[in-house]
């Protein structure tokens, strides 16, 4: 577990003249799940979506297995890859759950469709039960399966997940944080996790960051944070989720 | 008039009397709102003083329409919608129950149905008689439904809200009528090549749009109509402005047969056939019908195939679109040029059937008709486009033939200057019942009992 995947450095993004990320170097490395925790408007969902081109980083860069994909327009970081679950998940809500998958399949013109969607089935179980009901009649959790599925569909090198617990009960919460160990341990898949959820993301991570007002202020494993005194105070009690 | 539910088990008596009291008192509120309006109307006398006249016939027929129609609307419409409703809930549906003959094959049903309608339409009415009903209906009606069916590709399935599908169809039309008439190429040569210019101008307007969207993409397209129609007034030299190109010259069934007059090939000579411009006419109704079909199987086909799910994607959800791979400027392109091909074969066919182009024919009153007969038929189902257009466009032909609507309404009453009243009012009435259109649920792509076949046909095509 050495080597880095993704390496975000000095990273300054800007919404207008709003400086929305103001200098952020995070590192994932193969085979690992990192995780970003920060309040509200910190700039986590900013720096998953400078990640994935759009809006792109004004200084700063984003190497992805060495390569420089700071400038590279969205589609084509996704071709290399990275998958995302967006925030909002933002299923197909006309499609078909099988339809939503397929798309999530089109890097490959489906070519390995048929193998990949028994394996989303397996992890997922409820969306082989919805495969053929509309993406926008399914309930917040069973979209949230979606977009995960959706993206993996893609045979990603690295997923991005951005706030998968959003709005979801503590049940299917644990379902999906339940579903994402598999995915690291089983198939070694690096996942990038941005999460409110501090405590169930912390307790998942093998590195974390949290992020204030645009900047990294504490890095360390998900342990040495789940045990850090600021962390505790400013996320983590007022309640466990 | 309070909207008060009723149950129609306790229907009988009490309902009737409602139903007189409520219609009484609609006849009253009409009335009072009409006595003025309809009951009295200055004019001028001879000696140019204004006086009043009378118009109780009138208001009498205004009061009783309201009185009537609020009777029968309590007495019978309403309890019939509620035991409508009421079975619908109580049936309960049988998912494993085949649909009926009609509807399984409604598609063979109804391309059958159209192949013999000239033939009929000849049957009935003879050679001659049979032109108003090939022509205005047939013909008229299969343009829209290939306008509506193209323009669907655009708005349908790829979301653009596109006002200004018209300049295509211009482009189409003046392609042929210009080449047609400088170069004198035939209309086979040229039915590829509008086709191939109008999508180079769909590619043109799709290039400033790519980063708009919803309302703003709307107004630069509805500009881009303009634009095309101001040019084609404005540049005399090539289009003769105003004036139009006239005496374009007639389709022939493939270089075979003519139908020109003088001509020894004359499709009505070689066959013994009296003369007759229908034809020319029937000739032109399977061109259309052929047209269409083939726009109908290019949607089928391209929905089916990644570009055309990408199309779909797109509409749903943009930056979904990008994280997943797909390249939304090359997707949109394709969109706009695809529908913009099918607009510029309908626009040749346009001026092979006219015969004659101006910039007339391509207001914004024609975008804006084809438009609503998309939402109207529910975007992206080609069945419930073309009912919608058959309804639209052979409704409004219809009321050329309501000549009977002069004995109602004294000899002046021209019925066909009532056709966007007409139209706007069945628009309001369609949306207000079935708001997603006609067929407003989209039909999916993928059928998981056919899923080996439906996902081979995936694997064919490069992603767009």
């Amino acid at each position: 577990m050495s080597d880095t995947l993704l390496s975000v450095q000095g990273v300054e993004t800007y919404y207008g003249n709003i400086r929305a990320l103001a200098g952020v170097d995070v590192e994932v490395k193969k085979g690992e799940i990192a995780c970003l925790i920060g309040a509200n408007g910190a700039g986590k969902s900013t720096l998953m979506m400078t990640i994935c081109g759009s809006p792109q980083a004004r200084t700063g860069s984003v190497i992805f297995e060495g390569r420089d994909i700071t400038r590279m327009p969205t589609h084509e970081i996704a071709r290399l890859r990275i998958a995302q679950s967006p925030e909002g998940r933002r299923i197909f809500p006309r499609m078909t759950v099988y339809e939503n998958l397929q798309m999530g399949a089109s890097l490959d013109n489906l070519k390995y469709f048929n193998e990949d969607v028994e394996k989303i089935y397996t992890l997922f179980p409820r969306l082989k039960e919805r495969q053929a009901q509309r993406g926008g009649t399914l309930s917040g959790g069973e979209q949230q399966m979606l977009s995960i599925g959706r993206a993996l569909m893609a045979r990603p090198k690295l997923l991005l997940l951005d706030e998968p617990s959003l709005g979801l009960a503590p049940l299917i919460v644990k379902q999906i944080f339940d579903a994402i160990k598999v995915l690291n341990q089983e198939q070694g898949l690096t996942v990038f996790l941005v999460e409110q959820n501090a405590f169930a993301a912390l307790k998942l991570s093998d590195r974390a960051y949290v992020m204030v007002n645009g900047k990294v202020t504490m890095r360390g494993t998900g342990k040495e944070l789940l045990a850090n005194p600021e962390v505790r105070a400013a996320y983590l009690e007022g309640g466990r989720h | 008039m309070a909207n008060i539910t009723t149950n129609p088990e306790s229907a009988g008596g009490s309902l009737t009397a409602r139903a007189l009291r409520e219609g009484f008192y609609a006849g009253i509120v009409s009335l009072g709102l009409f006595v003025l309006f309809v009951g009295l109307e200055t004019t001028q006398n001879i000696r140019n003083e204004l006086v009043l006249r009378q118009r109780w016939g009138l208001l009498l027929t205004f009061v009783l329409v309201a009185a009537v129609g609020r009777f029968l609307t309590v007495a019978y419409v309403r309890p019939w919608v509620a035991a409508r409703k009421a079975a619908a809930v109580a049936r309960v549906r049988d998912e494993s129950a085949p649909d009926s003959f009609f509807k399984r094959n409604f598609n063979a049903i109804a391309i059958v149905a159209l192949i013999l309608y000239p033939i009929l339409a000849m049957l009935i009415f003879g050679v001659q008689g049979s032109l108003k009903w090939v022509d205005n209906f047939g013909i008229q009606i299969l343009i829209y439904v290939m306008l509506a069916w193209g323009l669907n590709i655009v708005v349908g399935l790829a979301g653009l809200l596109d006002l200004g599908y018209v300049a295509f169809y211009a482009v189409g039309a003046y392609s042929y009528a210009l080449l047609s008439q400088h170069f004198g190429f035939s209309f086979w040569v040229l039915l590829p090549l509008a086709g191939i210019l109008a999508a180079f101008w769909g590619m043109i307007l799709g290039f400033p749009v790519l980063r708009l969207k919803g309302d703003y993409l709307a107004i630069v397209t509805l500009a881009f109509g303009e634009i095309i129609r101001l040019v084609l007034i404005n540049w005399t030299e090539v289009t003769r402005g105003t004036f139009g190109i006239s005496s374009i010259p007639k389709a022939s069934v493939f270089g075979i047969w003519s139908f020109d007059v003088g001509a020894a090939n004359n499709f009505a000579k070689v066959f013994g056939l009296p003369m007759s411009s229908a034809y020319y006419k029937v000739f032109l109704f399977y061109l259309i019908l052929a047209l269409a079909l083939l726009t109908a199987y290019v949607t089928i086909r391209l929905r089916r195939m990644p570009v055309g799910r990408a199309w779909e994607a797109l509409r749903e959800d943009e930056i979904a679109c990008r994280s997943l791979g797909i390249n939304t400027v090359t997707t949109k392109l394709t969109a706009f040029s695809i529908g913009a091909m099918f607009g510029g074969f309908a626009g040749s066919f346009f001026a092979v059937r006219q015969g004659f182009v101006s910039p007339e024919s391509f207001v914004f009153l024609e975008s804006a008709i084809i438009l609503s007969i998309v939402v109207l038929g529910g975007m992206g189902s080609l069945v419930g486009i073309a009912v919608a257009a058959a309804v639209m466009v052979g409704g409004t032909e219809l009321l050329r033939e309501m000549q009977f609507l002069k004995q109602i309404f004294g000899p002046d009453f021209t019925p066909e200057l009532y056709r966007m009243l007409i139209f706007g009012l069945a628009m309001v009435i369609v949306m207000v019942w079935k708001p997603r259109g006609f067929v407003g649920s989209r039909e999916p792509t993928a059928f998981l009992k056919e899923r080996k076949a439906v996902s081979g046909s995936f694997t064919k095509e490069g992603h767009g």
